[in-house]
Parts: structure tokens; C-alpha cells; sequence
């Protein structure tokens, strides 16, 4: 059964009328805070919404990331959307439809049973009785707290969800539109900012006649503190201008990272707040042999294919913004402070972009067009970030180092297993620890000094100790989490946060421990799994990719397994890949079989796993920012390689059927156990364990030729 | 300095006041209205901006616009016909083959060029036209698979 405790965004929007209403005929408005971030969920949500109501899919007009209409959910994140912002609104419409039925019968005084809904319209035995949502709204009032109560459809019952229903988005996409980079406005002022290099830099020089020149237009240039801005009305003007400021600017002051930021030796002599967790029974001795290893990633970036992009328009003391935002309401909430008006005032209509696949420059592209736009009054000021800030001043994923150890009793089972983890703080978005977060507002006099910084806590799934706890049977578990506050970066959250790296350390010390027990890697794991479910995950795997048969795979090929269910309560996934080694990896096949519960869009949850695991496959093989002078030494996509069409294999998904139990966010689960099983197939082909990422030609040379 | 530049666009003849060095991306997203092609990177590494210039895929991004003069540019509005979708655009609906799309438009203009010398490409034709353009989603296979099925049908229309 779905459960009816009612979820955090149904307690934050308690009233129903926050999420429905019934304006036009024959359409239902339906509200969202998620927002559409390339991961199908406008089709998600509108497919349960149109299910619990008895509504056709087109009926359903779901407006999402609208603040003045929509209810605030926090952050499109972590997997949330279709577990949280779903079941809210699958309550929601189950205890409006409920509310309807009952109102319907007492007028014809007829039992609520005998009564059905088809297309909006109520039926009573089957026959139309001329009443439907629309013309019963009047007397319906929906500005009522929302109870949960009401009883949902069962899933067996389903027609719409669980089906294919082709995304809502893409008819536009395929035509090139749709995109936020696509808004046309009669009125437009194009802008750019010029950015610090890092937090706190003060802007010492800046040749303002050489970005005139360069700009071979006029333009204007805006100078606050250290935000400097150039608005023209030609957007290649203010491209060309903001191309020159960089490379006029002087900088000084602050905090430039040194170049070795994120190494492991860097990370570990930080200064850190530390904390100990234990599970189990504690300080269990074991005589057996004592296993250790220290695994490490860089610093990451999200590296959508766009750039961030804004608008803002600001009259009669009221803002309007246009921002792909992940967090609309926030951004509201956060935008209104930095500018100093009252959140009323502040209306944000979210507007697709390119892919987020975490914390990106969204909302720093919104602030820049509103600041803009309140000296601007009446113009619709467009803001673009070029490709180089994007790698230059964009929210960092933290570098991380993790260190495990077991002591294995006498079956070669881990006795005692303890991991410790390194990491900066997965988690500076807008107003995260009372920060505003927003690059140009920290760039304006006067600026608030930062609040201490934590970690996403706990009960949201930790940041850096996400899937740190390993989901194996352990009869003793102990984590050291060392969080490093101090680290000058604005380290922010990517797909998963600390999980994908915590379960390629832990999925490749499984791999370490059955080695030094001289067992199969995958029966080793199924020995320390006594849940059906799990098992029944990594079974299907190694079926699917044929792993027990022993198979010759030829010279320099080796197949490599990884398993985890994403922050150990949403959707589990293992995944095999097959690669082939000559001097750098390469992907053959890729296995995956997943159980996410409840599938509620089958299509969109096969996409979303094929495009974690491609996403988790480049993170491990390619991805590292570097930094150099205290700037970040990636300026464009030959310094940030990312896989592309020819490093991609074939990809085989099995989503096991589970629909009796609740939907299980799956937009991550699939990156760390990839990751992991890359690691260790490459273990398995060389002889040889790397165990610090990225896996690159250099590194693989580096090992081959130590022997 | 603006000069007047004469060229085809999706099979219109179209004169622009422009400065010649503007890049012809912006010239057709912002003078022309032609917002189907994308800025990504500006420096010719991610297709987004991929244009036919006389039936060859080419980036538009830092490309000077003075270049194509006299020449055919095709745009991915011009891949659809009278409202008609193009068969690659309909393949990528029927095989899903999009997340947040963005890379879209520049994946059809590669694709497009591709089917128009070979209908029947192998997957490792299909990789070679594509590799100058990234996705970060995932959709690579999805986007391989349709653009296969989009060759099975302009083949087949084929008297």
C-alpha cells in the first residue's frame, strides 16, 4: 500500500487550494514547486495528477515554479520530486476528487459509490448526470487544509500511471524552442557580469576604455563594489566587453585556493569539525586480518550544455524574474532580501534550461538580471553567462577522501568496518546556513560575512556522508565524518552529493575484501545480504550480464560490478560494465537492473538511469577541475573533457516490477553504482587497483608502468 | 561597421545589416529571430550551434557572418516542412530521445547532413557524425536509435 502520512511539501502547502483549481473549463490547473530540470517530471506529476482525478493527461495544466501560484517545495533535488512533490499532489487529487463525489451525491442523494468520473464529468451507474468538476466548482471551497485522508487509487487499478505518456516538453525541443535562452522580449537590454575570480576578491584595476574598444559598440558599465556589470542593447556587444574584462581585470584580497586544493593529502590537513556515528556492536574484536584502503575524487563540475541564463523586468517597486532556477521559491525568498524588497514583490516563473544536475549558476544569472533590472526600471534586462564563468565561478562539487577498513572474523566476513570521510560541505545553495549564496550579492559592498557552514543534515540524507553508511549486513559500523567548513570554495551539491564517490570507495573495497577472501566479488556481496530485495537487484544483474559464467572475455577485458540503493532509501541499482584496456578505458557494455517501487513513468525512469549511469561513467573516467594562480584552470570543454558519443556503449535496463510498493526516487541511483563497477573492472584487468579519480590515460600509464 | 550581407536562409533569400564579424549565431538568433540554434560554448567544442552552411554541417558560434555570404545556411527551423515535422524530429519523439533537449537542435543538423549521404548509416557511422557534439544527459543511444529509424523512413519514401 502507498502510505498516507502526508509528505514534507504537503506540510509546507497545507491548503488545498494551494495546489488546485478549476478555472477554465474542461482544464485543471494543477501546481508544482518542482520544476523541469531535463528529468521528465512535468509528465510525471501531470500523469498522477490526471489518474487520481479521472482526467485525460491533456486536461491537466500543471504550472510549475510559478511563486505567486505554485506551492513552495524547496529544491528540484536529491531525487524528491516524484517520492514527495508526487505523493503531495496524488493526495491532493485523491482528497479533492473525494470531496467532489461527496458533494455530487448529496445533490442527487445518491450513495458516493454508485458514482465514477470519466474525463471530468460525473457519472452515476455509468450515465451522465450533467455534472462535472467545472460546474460543481463554485460550491466546492478548496481553501481547506488538506487531511490525506482520503483514500488513494490502488495501483492495480492504474491507467495512466505506470503507462508511457510521451514527455509534455520535447514536441518543442525537437524544434529547436522551449528553452528559457529563447524568450524574446521587444524591450531587451542584454547584459554581463564580470566575475571574481574567487570569494572575497577585490577588483584592484580594471582598464574600463580598453572594454569599451573591445566592445566596438557603446555600452554601459555598472560598477558596485566589486559587480561589475556592461548593458547594452547588442548582445554581442556585451559578450565582447565582458570577454576583455577578464582579461583586463586586476584582482587581489580574498581567498585564492592554492593549486594542490582537493588532493587528498589537502583535504585531510584541513582544519575539520568532526563526528562519530557508530551502529551495531561497538568495539567488536576481531583476531582476523585487518583490511585498509584510501580512495579519493576531485573537485567536479555539473557542466550543463547551456549557460545560465536570466531575465528581469522591474516596475512600480515589483520584480518579475525568469530563471531555470532548481528552487524558485527560494530564490524569491533570497533574491528579496539581497535587493531589499518584500518577498510579495518578487514573482519568479521558472523557465527550462539546459539539464541541472545540481547546484548550478541559475540563481546567480537570476540575481545579475535583477539587480541590473532595478537600475534599469522598464527594460527587460537578459543576462547569459559566457562558457568560461561557467567553469570559472559556478558552485563547486567537493573534492573528497574516504578511508575504509575492516577487520574480517574467521569466515572472511567483516567483523568490524569503519569508514572516514573528508569533505568540504555538499550544500551552498541559495540561503543554505542563512547564506544568500548568490554570487553577485556577495560581490556588493557591505556584504553580510558568511554564516558557519554545515552539511545537508541527516535526515535529508547527509551531503558528504550520503551512502556512507554501506547497506550490507555489518554487525559493526562506525562512521568519522571531518567536515571542512573552511574551504574557500563555494563547494555546492551535484548529482547525489558524497554518494556516488562513498559508494565507489565502499563498492570497491567489497571488491578489495572478496579478493583477499579469495571469493567471487558478487558472492561476496550476496553473502552479506539477507534482504530479498536487494538480492533480487544484484541477482538480476549478474543474469543480465551473464557474470557467473565465467565467460573468456579476451585479453585486456574484464567485467566490474557496483551496487548501492541511493542515500539506502531510495531506488537500488547494480549495475555491470564490460571494458576493454589499452592505456585508457574503454566501455564495451553496460548492465544495469534497478527497483525504483512504483514506476510511475516507465520511459522517463529507463532514460534517467541510462543517463546516470553515462553521467557517473564520465565523472569516474574524465572529470576533475583543476586550479592554478587561485583561479580555476578548466576555461573550456578541451580542459573538462566529459564523455561523448564515441565512449558510449550499448546500455541494457531491466526495471524490476515492484509496483505494490512506494515510488522510490531513482534520478541518482544509477551514477555510483557505474562508477564503482568501472573502478573495478579496471582493478580486474590491470592486476592493479587506482584508487583516486579520475581514471585517466595518465593515471592508468602511471600504474602500468610502476610495476 | 553594419554593412548589408546577403544570404539563404532555410531556402530564403535574406539580406542583414550586420557587422561582418559578428558571429553568425548571434546574427540569426538575434537580428533574424531564429532561435532553434544554441549558444553553449562559443568556441566551436559542444555543436550546439550546428548549422547546415551549404549542406555541411558547420558551428555557427564564432563563425563570422561576412563568411557565408552568397551561401545556404539551413537552421533547424528549416528541417521541418510546412508544419511537417522532419523524420529525424519524429524519430526522436517516438524513441524519447531527449532529456532537457538543448543539444537537440545541433544533433539534428549533424544527423540531417548524415542521412542525406547515407539513409541506412551503421552505429559507428552514426557515433563518427555525432562525436563534435556533446550531451550530458545521457541520450546518446536513444538519439543513435532514432536516427536509424528516421533513416528507415526517408529511405523507404524514396521512390
Amino acid at each position: 500500500m502507498i502510505s498516507n502520512t502526508l509528505p514534507q511539501s504537503l506540510i509546507d502547502n497545507p491548503i488545498l487550494s494551494q495546489w488546485i483549481a478549476f478555472e477554465e473549463k474542461g482544464r485543471v490547473r494543477v501546481g508544482s514547486g518542482k520544476v523541469e530540470i531535463g528529468q521528465g517530471i512535468l509528465t510525471a506529476l501531470t500523469q498522477i495528477a490526471a489518474e487520481e482525478l479521472d482526467l485525460r493527461a491533456e486536461q491537466i495544466n500543471l504550472v510549475s515554479g510559478q511563486t505567486d501560484v505554485s506551492p513552495a517545495e524547496g529544491f528540484t533535488s536529491g531525487s524528491y520530486s516524484v517520492a514527495v512533490g508526487g505523493a503531495s499532489i496524488r493526495l491532493v487529487c485523491a482528497e479533492v476528487r473525494a470531496l467532489f463525489i461527496d458533494r455530487v451525491a448529496e445533490k442527487m442523494r445518491c450513495s458516493p459509490g454508485e458514482l465514477t468520473i470519466e474525463d471530468g464529468k460525473f457519472l452515476r451507474s455509468g450515465k451522465d448526470t450533467g455534472r462535472d468538476y467545472w460546474s460543481m466548482a463554485g460550491e466546492i471551497g478548496l481553501e481547506r487544509r488538506a487531511t490525506g485522508t482520503a483514500p488513494v487509487k490502488r495501483p492495480s487499478s492504474y491507467k495512466i500511471v505506470g503507462k508511457h505518456l510521451p514527455r509534455l516538453d520535447l514536441p518543442a525541443k525537437v524544434m529547436g524552442a522551449g528553452f528559457i535562452h529563447d524568450i524574446v522580449s521587444q524591450n531587451i537590454l542584454h547584459a554581463r557580469v564580470l566575475r571574481q575570480p574567487w570569494r572575497g576578491a577585490h577588483l584592484a584595476a580594471l582598464d574600463e576604455n580598453g572594454v569599451r574598444k573591445a566592445a566596438r559598440t557603446p555600452i554601459d558599465i555598472l560598477r558596485e563594489g566589486e559587480f561589475v556589470a556592461f548593458t547594452s542593447d547588442s548582445e554581442v556587444a556585451v559578450m565582447r566587453a565582458a570577454e576583455a574584462a577578464r582579461a583586463f581585470a586586476k584582482w587581489n584580497g580574498g581567498a585564492p585556493p592554492p593549486s594542490d586544493v582537493g588532493t587528498p593529502d589537502w583535504l585531510k590537513a584541513q582544519p575539520s569539525r568532526d563526528k562519530t556515528t557508530d551502529a551495531g556492536l561497538p568495539g567488536r574484536v576481531s583476531n582476523g586480518p585487518v583490511i585498509e584502503a584510501s580512495y579519493s575524487r576531485p573537485f567536479l563540475t555539473y557542466g550543463s550544455i547551456a549557460t545560465s541564463c536570466a531575465l528581469a523586468e522591474f516596475e512600480n517597486g515589483a520584480l518579475k524574474v525568469w530563471s531555470h532556477s532548481q528552487g524558485p521559491a527560494v530564490l524569491r525568498d533570497w533574491l528579496a532580501r539581497a535587493l531589499g524588497l518584500p518577498a510579495a514583490q518578487v514573482n519568479v516563473f521558472h523557465r527550462q534550461g539546459a539539464g541541472a544536475y545540481g547546484h548550478n549558476t541559475a540563481d546567480d544569472a537570476a540575481f545579475d538580471a535583477s539587480f541590473i533590472a532595478m537600475r534599469h526600471p522598464g527594460r527587460t534586462v537578459r543576462v547569459q553567462w559566457p562558457r568560461e564563468d561557467e567553469f570559472a565561478a559556478a558552485p563547486i562539487s567537493p573534492a573528497m577522501a574516504i578511508k575504509l577498513r575492516a577487520a574480517l572474523d574467521a569466515d572472511n566476513r567483516p567483523a568490524d568496518w569503519s569508514i572516514e570521510i573528508w569533505s568540504p560541505p555538499h550544500a551552498q545553495r541559495p540561503g543554505m546556513n542563512g547564506n544568500s549564496n548568490l554570487l553577485g550579492a556577495e560581490a556588493l559592498p557591505n556584504f553580510p560575512p558568511q554564516k558557519e557552514l554545515n552539511d545537508v543534515p541527516d535526515e535529508r540524507g547527509g551531503g558528504a556522508t550520503r551512502n556512507g553508511v554501506a547497506i550490507y549486513d555489518l554487525p559493526s559500523h562506525r562512521l568519522i565524518h571531518h567536515l571542512l567548513p573552511l574551504v574557500p570554495m563555494r563547494t555546492s551539491s551535484l548529482r547525489g552529493l558524497g554518494a556516488w564517490a562513498n559508494v565507489f570507495a565502499i563498492e570497491s573495497f567489497m571488491d578489495e575484501l572478496a579478493e583477499a577472501a579469495g571469493e567471487d566479488p558478487v558472492s561476496y556481496r550476496l553473502s552479506l545480504l539477507s534482504d530479498p530485495r536487494p538480492r533480487r537487484v544484484v541477482e538480476t544483474a549478474a543474469r543480465m550480464s551473464r557474470w557467473f559464467e565465467q565467460r573468456d572475455l579476451g585479453e585486456g577485458r574484464a567485467l566490474g560490478f557496483g551496487f548501492a540503493r541511493y542515500k539506502n532509501i531510495a531506488s537500488f541499482a547494480a549495475v555491470v560494465v564490460e571494458i576493454e584496456v589499452e592505456e585508457e578505458i574503454q566501455l564495451k557494455k553496460i548492465w544495469c537492473a534497478a527497483d525504483a517501487g512504483l514506476v510511475i513513468a516507465p520511459d522517463g525512469a529507463r532514460n534517467q538511469l541510462e543517463g546516470g549511469i553515462i553521467q557517473g561513467a564520465s565523472f569516474v573516467m574524465r572529470e576533475q577541475v583543476r586550479h592554478e594562480d587561485g583561479r580555476v584552470a578548466n576555461k573550456t570543454w578541451e580542459d573538462y573533457p566529459i564523455l561523448r558519443f564515441s565512449d558510449i556503449p550499448e546500455i541494457e535496463i531491466e526495471l524490476i516490477d515492484n509496483p505494490n510498493e512506494p515510488t522510490l526516487g531513482l534520478g541518482e541511483a544509477s551514477v555510483g553504482p557505474t562508477g564503482a563497477a568501472i573502478g573495478n573492472a579496471l582493478a580486474r584487468a590491470l592486476g592493479k587497483r587506482i584508487r583516486d579519480l579520475p581514471l585517466t590515460r595518465e593515471r592508468i600509464m602511471a600504474t602500468l608502468l610502476a610495476e | 561597421m553594419a554593412e548589408s550581407i546577403k544570404l539563404t536562409i532555410n531556402g530564403h533569400p535574406v539580406s542583414v545589416a550586420a557587422d561582418g564579424t559578428m558571429p553568425l549565431l548571434s546574427v540569426l538568433r538575434e537580428e533574424l529571430n531564429l532561435r532553434g540554434s544554441k549558444f553553449g560554448c562559443g568556441t566551436e567544442q559542444c555543436g550546439a550551434c550546428m548549422v547546415l552552411i551549404d549542406g555541411k554541417p558547420e558551428y555557427s558560434c564564432s563563425r563570422e557572418v561576412a563568411s557565408v555570404t552568397g551561401r545556404s545556411v539551413i537552421t533547424v527551423e528549416g528541417l521541418s516542412k510546412n508544419g511537417e515535422l522532419h523524420p529525424l524530429q519524429q524519430a526522436l519523439l517516438d524513441e524519447q530521445a531527449g532529456q532537457c533537449g538543448y543539444c537537440l537542435s545541433g544533433i539534428l543538423i549533424s544527423a540531417a547532413a548524415l542521412l542525406a549521404k547515407n539513409p541506412a548509416p551503421s552505429r559507428a557511422n552514426i557515433i563518427a557524425a555525432l562525436d563534435p557534439h556533446l550531451c550530458r544527459c545521457g541520450i546518446h543511444n536513444r538519439v543513435i536509435r532514432a536516427v536509424q529509424k528516421a533513416g528507415a523512413v526517408l529511405a523507404s519514401a524514396k521512390p
